[in-house]
């Protein structure tokens, strides 16, 4: 009898709370624009993604006291997808049907993007995916403002050939064991094979996530590198496997003079919880650094601090802006801009409205959205590391550069469309 | 570093007001657009080792050579307020407000740190000139030639005249002179280090080296340094295997002791690592705040502070859930992996999700080279020998002490243990406590190596779990062999095949082991034990 009261009571309750949500969101609808955040606050990407959220966070609270979209403020809905990558699309099938967010501002690594894909085209949601990526893909409901290959790791792998760059001749692609790493080292094998570099002159390895012994891989590539001829690391390892490896780089004494190592998802953030100063000289290629200097990124940089401060985030007083934190803000502003020029938040609409938009991005450069093909055109940048963490840029293209999302060094992909398949 | 500066300040400035100023065409050239000026700007620069040029290049080295329009200065004095033109070691008058350092890509620095160790080649401090002499064992070129033939002509010391022979030797690969050559590859060939063998390999070609007596010479002479190589590598393999092995060890001896005693599978082991670990992040942060003269230090005090405070984390678990649940391991397997959640989301509300860093103590970085090629890293050697600390007291606890007897008696069997008088609930709540204490421990030595995060844990339960089954219950040298074994096999596969590889052939292995000895490879044997 007790537990059938108890039932009815938790029945009746619930029905209750749910009718008193419904009713309180029917009238915050009216004022109010949904926006969801779908980054890992836990896990081995945490290390990434935090900064994200917080960036995500910080734009839409300045964009609130700005007036908000069309007089709308901007509603963050959170949620943590744990970098457990089924979770990413539970989550984000929640944000959609449930929280019903007209946007979704998330995901680091490709295998969570991947994992939500089917969800966005089903529900016909809007995805703005922040971090550089193997390519590959063109979906008509994600924009892409991270770089693509050809803005990315060609540039870099095309630095660490030249005179400058320490004409290297043989190639360590080492990376995380998922797509990302495993497509980008597809495409830059293919691109080394048309320089004219042998098979035998590159070795490609791969670790699981949260791969933290990497004795083993060191030793190797400083045999690989004692062949004779200049050696180059490539780097696709993801979240914080990239602490330990860069510790053991350093303590095994392998100097960026002898071996450089260039690094795609390693910034200001991942830097943080390591020692520097063995690390000097090893690169890293992005579309931003913090230390470009101009009066966009000043502010930038002066906003996330102040944020950070405010909302009194771990060891605020040294927080860092990075690339996929620019591409996060820039994509914020630039869905806001096509609302405001749609006049709506309906998915279809906004997607039309997004082509061609321009943002002053603080790497400098006006960074516009292809008309056609859901990608930024980026400037890229190498930086290598400073004793402080930083990045001292040594070479930077002239302009920003079109994406290719569809690499001319894989085969077959001259024949796919710059233009994502409608419906 | 201040008083360095202000001693340059005083006895710096004088002098350089005497000495004759250097080149201001060459110095302006330092903050030239292209690599190739900044390069020749150097080695002209360091090429009569001035002390100016030293001054000045050491402050590009280190990014505190700095250009305003025209102006390359160096900012010194008590608060960096004082600009000081490279070029004549005067006063800059107004101080530049605005100025960025001059860029040091990977190129430049190299030419950058082979012109200041060779100029470090005539200091008369003979460690100074070791140490210059060792930095130039890499990436020496012909550009160098003249100044480590006068560094030699001058050295006295044998072993530093070595180093200096093999530089000069690599200098001179790239001497038009076969002969020079020819005598620089019979140099080399008796050098003990694997970048040796990386500049000889390219003059195998012909299309680098056009004299066949030059081939030939560097032909034999690789093949001399390889069979002194392999020796090394393989070393270098069963140090990484040792490594991993004793960090495994770390980790599963607590619940050794744990699943031995109890036969509690806690899955909140990995957790009471963490414990450990934020132990250890705590104390660095306390040292760092109140004792930051003696942060070097901190590893050590957070040794007693993180076995107790893992410790009593076990024993309140102990206490209020897992006993009521003894003889019942599936509801046990349950509750505690239930706990560990609870951990994770208690250390995520205090600390945050984020990694946190703990940093290695100076004496701690770097490595030490035993022999040509095999570079041994501190942090390692330290956790091998902490390792072998933890085991012996742990010995020492279960062989010679009075708690050790009862809770090997609990192990062997619980009820006779209880009837003789061995107060089994207590002896369990200790045997807890010894096994999350000594989690704890491990938990200090992989704040050293791998990442402090909330979740850490999770990576290590099913390593541990491997060598306690493995290893076999009950047995502390069970769990030692399993766990250099599985480090070392390991290792040995992720030479040969790449560690996602490594990965599944061991667990493998193990269920082909468990498969064979189903109560693991060290089991108590006799009647006595229980089931």
């Amino acid at each position: 009898m007790q537990t059938r009261r108890n039932f009815l009571k938790m029945t009746v309750l619930s029905s209750l709370m749910t009718l008193s949500g419904l009713a309180s969101f029917s009238v915050l609808a009216a004022d109010t624009i949904k926006v969801g955040i779908l980054h890992s606050l836990s896990g081995t990407m945490a290390i990434s993604e935090t900064a994200l959220k917080e960036t995500a966070l910080m734009t839409i609270d300045q964009i609130n006291k700005a007036g908000g979209v069309m007089g709308k403020q901007l509603v963050p809905v959170v949620v943590d997808p744990a970098s457990n990558w089924p979770l990413f699309a539970e989550k984000a099938r929640q944000l959609l049907a449930q929280d019903k967010v007209d946007v979704v501002f998330g995901n680091w690594t490709s295998v969570s993007r991947k994992s939500v894909l089917p969800v966005f085209k089903e529900l016909n949601g809007l995805l703005f995916y922040p971090v550089q990526y193997e390519g590959e893909e063109l979906e008509k409901n994600v924009f892409y403002t991270g770089a693509a290959p050809n803005q990315q790791a060609i540039p870099a792998v095309e630095y660490l050939m030249s005179k400058d760059g320490g004409s290297a001749k043989r190639w360590v692609l080492l990376g995380t064991d998922y797509v990302y790493p495993r497509t980008t080292n597809k495409i830059l094998r293919a691109f080394l094979k048309s320089k004219g570099v042998a098979d035998a002159d590159i070795m490609e390895e791969y670790t699981p996530f949260g791969h933290s012994d990497y004795q083993t891989i060191i030793a190797k590539i400083k045999k690989f590198a004692g062949e004779g001829k200049k050696t180059a690391v490539v780097s696709t390892i993801n979240g914080d496997s990239n602490v330990p490896f860069y510790k053991e780089l350093g303590n095994a004494g392998l100097k960026a003079t002898d071996v450089p190592v260039v690094a795609f998802s390693v910034g200001e953030e991942e830097l943080r919880g390591v020692d520097t100063k063995p690390l000097v000289g090893h690169l890293a290629a992005w579309n931003y650094f913090q230390s470009i200097k101009n009066p966009e990124n000043t502010k930038f940089i002066k906003m996330y601090r102040d944020w950070a401060k405010k909302q009194k985030l771990p060891n605020a007083d040294t927080v860092v802006t990075n690339d996929p934190m620019e591409a996060t803000y820039v994509g914020i502003h630039m869905w806001k801009q096509a609302v405001e020029k749609a006049k709506s938040t309906d998915v279809d609409k906004v997607i039309a409205a997004m082509a061609g938009q321009t943002f002053k991005a603080p790497s400098g450069f006006v960074l516009t959205m292809d008309e056609k093909n859901h990608h930024l055109h980026k400037p890229v940048f190498i930086g290598e590391v400073k004793g402080d963490g930083q990045f001292n840029v040594v070479w930077k293209t002239k302009g920003p550069v079109r994406a290719q999302p569809w690499s001319p060094y894989i085969v077959g992909n001259d024949k796919k469309k710059d233009v994502p398949d409608s419906k | 570093m201040k008083l360095f500066f202000l001693a340059l300040l005083l006895f710096g400035l004088p002098a350089t007001n005497a000495l004759a100023a250097l080149d201001p065409a060459l110095v302006k050239q330092l903050a030239a657009e292209e690599s190739d000026d900044k390069i020749s700007a150097i080695q002209q620069l360091s090429a009569d080792a001035s002390p100016e040029a030293v001054k000045v290049l050491k402050a590009m080295a280190e990014d505190a050579l700095l250009v305003t329009g025209e102006t390359v200065f160096i900012l010194e004095g008590e608060d960096g307020n004082l600009a000081l033109d490279a070029a004549t070691g005067k006063l800059v008058v107004p101080a530049p407000k605005t100025y960025e350092s001059i860029t040091v890509n990977n190129r430049v620095r190299s030419t950058l740190t082979n012109a200041l160790a060779a100029m470090r080649l005539f200091d008369p401090d003979r460690a100074v000139r070791l140490v210059a002499a060792t930095e130039l064992q890499s990436n020496a070129g012909i550009e160098m030639v003249p100044i480590l033939a006068r560094a030699l002509a001058k050295e006295a010391d044998a072993e530093i005249l070595t180093l200096l022979k093999q530089a000069h030797a690599q200098a001179n690969l790239a001497n038009p002179d076969a002969a020079a050559r020819l005598a620089a590859v019979d140099v080399l060939a008796k050098s003990t280090s694997p970048a040796s063998r990386g500049l000889l390999l390219p003059l195998l070609e012909p299309a680098n080296e056009p004299d066949v007596k030059v081939r030939e010479a560097a032909g034999q002479a690789i093949k001399a340094i390889e069979s002194r190589l392999v020796l090394g590598e393989i070393l270098g393999q069963i140090f990484s295997g040792l490594s991993l092995g004793s960090i495994l060890l770390l980790a599963a001896l607590g619940l050794a002791i744990i699943y031995g005693v109890m036969g509690v599978i806690n899955m909140a082991h990995g957790e009471l690592l963490m414990v450990g670990a934020y132990a250890t992040y705590f104390i660095q942060t306390l040292f760092r705040a109140t004792l930051p003269d003696y942060v070097d230090w901190y590893l050590l005090a957070a040794i007693p502070v993180a076995f107790l405070v893992a410790a009593l984390v076990g024993m309140l678990l102990e206490r209020t859930v897992i006993r009521h649940l003894y003889g019942r391991p599936l509801e046990t397997l349950l509750a505690t992996w239930g706990l560990s959640l609870i951990l994770i989301q208690a250390a995520r509300m205090l600390f945050g999700a984020q990694n946190v860093a703990v940093a290695n103590p100076v004496w701690m970085s770097g490595g030490v080279e035993i022999m040509a090629g095999l570079v041994l890293p501190w942090n390692r050697i330290v956790i091998i020998g902490f390792t072998l600390f933890v085991l012996t007291l742990v010995w020492v606890l279960m062989q010679k002490t009075r708690l050790g007897l009862f809770v090997r008696a609990v192990t062997q069997n619980r009820a006779m243990a209880g009837c003789v008088g061995v107060p089994t609930a207590r002896v369990d709540t200790l045997a807890f406590g010894l096994g999350a204490g000594i989690a704890g421990l491990g938990g200090v030595a992989l704040s050293q190596i791998a990442n402090v995060g909330p979740d850490m844990g999770q990576g290590y339960i099913v390593d541990s779990f491997l060598v306690v089954v493995l290893g076999g219950v009950g047995q502390l040298a069970g769990a030692v062999w399993a766990a250099l074994g599985l480090g070392v096999v390991t290792k040995f596969l992720e030479g040969w095949s790449g560690a996602v590889i490594a990965k599944i052939v061991v667990l493998v292995i193990v269920i082909l082991v468990i498969q064979k000895r189903p109560q693991g490879l060290f089991a108590l044997k006799g009647r006595s034990v229980d089931n």
